[in-house]
């Protein structure tokens, strides 16, 4: 399964969500797909992700947060996962990429290549729901399924270790952060 | 925010000795935030914190997110900030220590305001030898992340430094740190 195909599967859902991505691959795939401005990329701080996510779910409980998170960059973070558990925003879904790779620095492998389990771990964590998916459709019945909920979910996704050639993207980090601020302005 | 847990010891008494954390230091500095508009705070319990992490659990117009690791708090605030709400982080210098990276890489980096309130252990008069090392070292970390930072070692400007730190953070999008002492923060 490609992560990018999973992103294009649910691109269309994603218009009416507040979307927040880990930096390499996943940001440059969705912006690749068409950037809006209600999609932030974290092009740096791994581990964040999810953090940021649970910040803007918690601010604003009548928006949908949709995060893109992946196996290193929540391997940095998992206490993040029993954060998330404690508060349980209905309206957050953490999806978490998982190719068992670090790909942007050279596809050395994570502990999930190992055995690391994190389903499991999301799930002994508190996450109400956890779910692990292999295809690109069950990913976007997974995807479309847990919109329409509304429970804090992570859904793990196994993709192929294999991105885009390059990760930068015209978009300046500066700029997309001031026009997802005033995208969220413009919601109220 | 109501959370998932109450205290049912004394935060004050801690192994059977009296802990003289100041409730008129607390209580100036919480009504300080409040003062400011600010909704959310991160935090991580040290002793010094205890009041005010309890006046932020009891009041309902505040949204207290109880952290694993206080680096998560760096991703709470940006998505609080992206979500017009104002936040701040509680924790010991040691978890500044813990968030150099997040405040490098995601409040440096975006442009996020951060309003640090870091209780300053390890310096005169500290007795607990492990909390000795990090008051070495964290003015000269302040300084070279180009951090503007104020102590706070008495009552009587809280309110005031507060506030103009708060100001600070919002105008130039960027960390500003405020150091509490055990003169503020201790009472024998």
């Amino acid at each position: 399964m490609l992560r990018l195909e999973c992103l294009r599967s649910v691109y269309s859902e994603l218009e009416n969500c507040l979307v927040v991505t880990i930096m390499g691959a996943t940001a440059a795939e969705l912006h690749s797909l068409g950037h809006r401005p209600n999609f932030f990329y974290l092009q740096h701080a791994m581990g964040l992700v999810s953090s940021t996510g649970l910040g803007l779910a918690l601010a604003l409980p009548n928006q949908r947060i949709v995060v893109f998170d992946g196996d290193g960059s929540l391997l940095m973070n998992l206490g993040s996962l029993s954060t998330m558990a404690r508060y349980q925003p209905k309206n957050l879904v953490h999806v978490v990429f998982d190719n068992e790779s670090l790909l942007s620095v050279g596809g050395f492998p994570t502990a999930t290549s190992t055995g690391a389990d994190l389903e499991g771990i999301a799930r002994a964590s508190g996450i109400p729901k956890a779910l692990t998916v292999r295809t690109v459709e069950d990913f976007r019945s997974a995807m479309k399924q847990v919109l329409d909920e509304r429970q804090l979910t992570t859904i793990v996704a196994k993709v192929e270790a294999t991105g885009p050639s390059g990760y930068v993207t015209d978009l300046s980090l500066v700029e997309n952060r001031f026009q997802f601020r005033r995208y969220i302005q413009t919601l109220k | 925010m109501k959370t998932d847990f109450t205290w049912g010891w004394n935060p004050t008494i801690y192994h059977g000795k009296n802990m003289p954390v100041s409730l008129a230091s607390s209580k100036a500095i919480f009504d300080a935030l409040k003062q400011c508009d600010v909704r959310m705070l991160s935090a991580l319990p040290e002793t010094w914190l205890v009041h005010l992490i309890r006046m932020a659990d009891e009041d309902p117009e505040t949204i207290l997110v109880r952290l694993a690791k206080e680096e998560e708090g760096v991703g709470i605030s940006a998505g609080a900030h992206f979500a017009g709400v104002k936040s701040a982080m509680l924790m010991q210098n040691h978890g500044f220590l813990a968030s150099i990276n997040g405040i490098v890489s995601l409040a440096h980096l975006y442009k996020i305001p951060l309003l640090m309130l870091i209780s300053y252990r390890g310096t005169f008069g500290e007795r607990d030898p492990w909390q000795t090392q990090g008051g070495n070292v964290t003015e000269a970390l302040l300084r070279a992340m180009g951090i503007p930072y104020s102590i706070l070692d008495g009552i009587d400007p809280v309110a005031k430094r507060i506030r103009q730190a708060q100001t600070l953070a919002e105008s130039s999008l960027q960390p500003v740190a405020l150091l509490l002492t055990r003169d503020l923060m201790w009472e024998e």
